[in-house]
């Protein structure tokens, strides 16, 4: 066998089932599966990341494997748009695997050997989701993902709400496959051949290209979370152990998005402009959806579950503007929105694994996911701590870290959209370009809260005391990943540089090459509009150390230590903070809308006042409850035909029998 | 000679910025029948708490005494940006006008994490108003700047400032519902009267000062030095994207710095006049009216946007 990039990430991909596979060997010990299989896997995944770097300029190249489904081989096939997702698989994961060899301990419901099968062999499906360069082979490991994610999800399988989510979240997965599968049905286009192939180069009518399209952003939203789809997410991404949450965050979503890229530009070939309208209407309700719900969330888990909903839908956002731009015929546009994606999905797996992984760390010292009991870690876990605030603040989109790289890429995009042919797509655009911008600054908001609640202030338990900063495997994981964020910040044009690639490959169009220096961001050379986070943040330094160094030459550095003023206040205690539910009172309040609230007020005669407010999501009633009462109802009639007599089964096979002789005669 | 500029700008903001929040001061207590106090008393302000000794509360963690380092360099940064004076200004390619809201943000954040920080309850209420009011402004902000943006065809702003005062001789009309959006967005960005009120101290109606609450002497300076370089940059940002004329650019050369120091202390004494004119002739909002006014704020810089792209005024 040669030793290619495609052959080297399939070799690593096996390498992960292997690496699965042999935690069943000693399926108990968790010295071994821990401290050996997930640092091994971790290594897998610095690898693959590697591979993946260095190929995404490489030409596409094709392989089709000696085994697969009878008869049916499987083709995989490596490009730009797939080196730059298993880049970001690569490169998270080893954060991830990372953490997950000091993470995971006995006794929290699956043994660690099983689950060190599910959570590699969810990897490796990832990673060949990417590769497959057919519907079988695509669709296989599309629904081993699932499954594996599945069982991951209910690892703590003994508690009811855990195995509720895990069922919502397998069901609305599997809508999602069927509508993909349908998609794929679509685009062989008569040929009946279904590798990608076959449907690049088949040539459907509009009509039904448009199908195709609607069917996969229907299927692949599912997995990604859009709304009205999104409402496995906060039940299943909070409900699975920290690692796995990460890497359903981080890094799962993204294949839907890799999914949508594939079909809109790869295998349906020229997409028309006003598909893009779709995603894009979505994704900017998705991200308003997403961002005010996060901000109403009192479990920390939860929060970050819905601020990945609300990344999803700028991720769709942006999609659906490079949609509208290549149909339109403007190519740099295109290319520059694309990047846009490709970068914030980047950014996104790094800061979300981060965030995630620094919530399973608080989990693991205090035993609490609520807001209302945490409180005051940064003095107890100071690493864990300072790291998660390079996530927190990467998030919001704060120069100069990655968040606000990608952020600016997009409104680039949007500011200089003022030409599309279609009036009323121009109006809409600046609209557009509102919604994320107040999406974006509430991010900062919802970051606030979240950081503010759990890291800052006052303990609100008396057992926080006790929380300490986790082993040095985790510490590496999440260093990793801050690093990560921080080198994405700082060093914006070469990693557009190499997206570039991808938006060539796939005959989007390419940024016109500037005079910039490296350090210098200048992605429309004709717009002056230029950034260098580099710059930027040796400046800040520059400034910060100055002034601290000249006000202490100046004046004096002396500090004294006393008990907080509070405006005299002396009986200060925790409980007078503000709490997660104080936080988002004013969000609750402006865009009460959004919400349904159930609120208890205490009466001014009520003994043992209470006071409680219940913030639901409002799709639960108006959709998801009507839509299960259907299903039931239909299941109903149906049982009408279960009389349960063995005269009226065999009755319906003779009738059966007899329509079908009659159709064949 | 740009550096010349550049170093000019940030050195004269830091030198300026105490003395223009003494003219408004003075301004606002003539508008109000009171004495008015001297135009340097900011100053001595900082001066005195530069030498107190620093008390901070016991369970303040590093980030407490980090902040306010972190909001006066990002406001320093940003007087570096914005082009006040010259619009050759060798540091702006390093940002644009969307980091330059960045970076406001981001000084936004750090504050607010500050007040959270030692957990009383007016520190986490100050910073939750502070958040509340900076998620409606910072869009209204972007927004104003992407209608500058699309007429001068650029995001750096000491270009869509040089355009601006090179190009237009009339006036746009997108620009005017832009002025008005962003007049709401400086008085509400920089705690002034309809929604915060600068020299308040009833805890429950602060926003700005219940952030400030535990801090003292030389962290307390440099965080009241900062809000007044705030809202000398905020002057700065109006007058660049709404009266551009006047700074030096490539054309005039250096002798245009000349004239573009006076200028731009005719057009600070001007812009405070009117602020403490605003400021007296409105009552304060209850907090919950504020999202209200900056909503209003918002859309009009949309409806600034829709002109512009729909009339191409």
């Amino acid at each position: 066998m040669i030793l290619t990039p495609l052959t080297l990430c399939l070799l690593l991909l096996a390498l992960w089932a292997v690496i699965g596979v042999a935690g069943l060997a000693r399926p108990t010990s968790l010295r071994y599966v821990a401290r050996t299989l997930y640092p091994l896997g971790a290594l897998c995944g610095i690898a693959l990341a590697a591979v993946a770097a260095v190929s995404i300029t490489w030409a596409p190249e094709r392989l089709v494997l000696p085994f697969g489904l009878p008869d049916l081989p499987f083709h995989v096939r490596s490009d730009a748009l797939s080196s730059a997702f298993l880049f970001l698989l690569g490169a998270a994961a080893a954060g991830i695997s990372f953490f997950g060899a000091g993470y995971f301990r006995s006794g929290e419901g699956t043994a660690p050997g099983l689950l060190c099968l599910q959570y590699h062999l969810f990897l490796a499906s990832m990673g060949f989701v990417l590769l497959a360069d057919d519907a079988y082979g695509f669709m296989v490991a599309w629904e081993s993902m699932a499954l594996t994610s599945y069982f991951l999800v209910t690892t703590q399988h003994r508690i009811p709400e855990i195995r509720r989510a895990g069922f919502l979240y397998l069901l609305i997965a599997h809508l999602g496959a069927i509508a993909i599968l349908l998609s794929f049905g679509v685009m062989q286009g008569g040929s009946w051949q279904f590798t990608f192939d076959a449907m690049r180069a088949a040539q459907l009518p509009s009509g039904w290209a448009a199908v195709a399209f609607l069917l996969a952003i229907f299927g692949f939203g599912a997995k990604a979370g859009l709304v009205p789809l999104h409402v496995w997410l906060p039940e299943a991404h909070p409900a699975a152990p920290s690692p796995v949450s990460a890497l359903m965050s981080g890094v799962m979503l993204k294949t839907a998005v890799y999914g949508v890229l594939r079909v809109t530009f790869d295998l349906l070939g020229e997409p028309a402009s006003w598909w893009g309208l779709v995603p894009l209407g979505i994704g900017l309700l998705t991200a308003m959806y997403g961002v005010v719900f996060a901000a109403v969330q009192t479990d920390m888990k939860r929060l970050l579950a819905y601020s990945s909903i609300e990344n999803i839908g700028i991720l769709f956002t942006g999609i659906g503007l490079a949609v509208v731009f290549h149909g339109a015929g403007m190519a740099v546009l295109a290319a520059l929105a694309l990047i846009a994606v490709l970068y914030h999905a980047l950014n996104h797996a790094f800061m979300k694994s981060l965030l995630f992984l620094g919530t399973g760390a608080v989990l693991h010292a205090t035993g609490e996911r609520n807001l209302g009991r945490l409180g005051g870690l940064i003095r107890r876990m100071p690493w864990v701590a300072w790291l998660t605030l390079v996530g927190a603040l990467a998030i919001s989109g704060l120069p100069p870290l990655n968040g606000f790289v990608s952020e600016w890429l997009l409104l680039q995009a949007f500011l200089f959209a003022h030409r599309v042919p279609q009036t009323f797509v121009n109006m809409l655009l600046p609209l557009g370009a509102a919604v994320v911008v107040l999406a974006a600054a509430l991010a900062a908001y919802v970051m606030v809260k979240f950081y503010g609640v759990v890291f800052l202030g006052q303990p609100r338990e008396a057992a926080l005391a006790r929380a300490h900063d986790p082993g040095a495997l985790e510490k590496l994981g999440l260093v990793w990943l801050a690093l990560g964020c921080v080198l994405l910040g700082l060093l914006p044009a070469p990693v557009v540089g190499l997206l570039g690639s991808v938006t060539a490959q796939l005959g989007v169009g390419s940024l016109p090459q500037g005079a910039s220096p490296w350090w210098v961001l200048e992605p429309l050379p004709d717009r002056d509009a230029t950034y260098a986070p580099l710059v930027f943040l040796a400046a800040i330094v520059l400034v910060v150390v100055l002034t601290f160094q000249l006000v202490g030459r100046m004046f004096h550095r002396r500090v004294r230590r006393g008990a907080p003023w509070d405006c005299g206040f002396v009986r200060l205690d925790a409980r007078m903070q503000d709490t997660a539910e104080g936080f988002g009172q004013p969000i609750r309040r402006i865009f009460q809308s959004f919400f349904a609230i159930e609120r208890e007020q205490p009466t001014p005669f009520d003994r043992a006042p209470r006071y409680s407010i219940v913030v639901t999501d409002r799709l639960w009633r108006a959709l998801y409850l009507p839509l299960a009462g259907l299903v039931q109802r239909a299941a109903d009639a149906v049982a009408w035909l279960q009389q349960g007599r063995i005269a009226a089964y065999l009755l319906y096979s003779f009738v059966t029998l007899v329509t079908l002789l009659a159709l064949v005669l | 000679m740009a550096w010349l500029t550049q170093i000019l700008e940030v050195l004269a903001a830091l030198v300026a910025a105490p003395l223009f929040l003494g003219w408004v001061n003075k301004c606002r207590a003539w508008l109000q029948n009171r004495s008015a106090p001297s135009l340097l008393q900011p100053y001595r302000g900082i001066r005195k708490l530069f030498f107190k000794d620093a008390v901070i509360a016991e369970n303040a963690s590093p980030l407490f005494r980090l902040a306010p380092y972190v909001v006066f360099g990002a406001m320093v940064l940003a007087a570096a940006i914005i082009p006040s004076m010259g619009t050759r200004l060798p540091f702006s390619s390093a940002a644009d006008a969307i980091a330059l809201v960045g970076l406001l943000a981001t000084a936004r954040v750090f504050q607010s994490l500050a007040a959270m920080d030692v957990g009383t309850a007016f520190g986490s209420l100050g910073a939750r108003r502070e958040m509340m009011i900076g998620f409606l402004a910072e869009p209204a902000l972007l927004m104003v700047i992407f209608v500058a943006s699309l007429i001068s065809a650029t995001t750096a702003l000491p270009v869509i400032s040089e355009r601006l005062a090179v190009q237009s001789v009339g006036l746009y009309p997108s620009l005017a519902f832009t002025a008005v959006a962003f007049t709401m967005v400086l008085l509400a960005e920089n705690a002034r009267i309809p929604v915060d009120n600068p020299a308040t101290h009833l805890e429950l109606t602060m926003i700005h000062e219940a952030m400030l609450l535990e801090y003292s002497a030389r962290h307390l300076a440099l965080m009241e030095w900062a809000a007044a370089l705030k809202l000398f940059n905020y002057a700065c940002i109006g007058f660049a994207l709404f009266v551009p004329w006047g700074v030096s650019t490539t054309a005039t050369g250096p002798a245009g710095l000349l004239f573009a120091i006076p200028l731009l202390a005719a057009k600070l004494a001007v812009a405070g006049v009117g602020l403490a004119l605003i400021e007296t002739l409105s009552a304060k909002l209850r907090v919950f009216r504020a999202p209200e006014f900056l909503a209003t704020a918002f859309l009009l810089a949309v409806l600034g946007l829709l002109v512009r792209l729909l009339l191409g005024s």
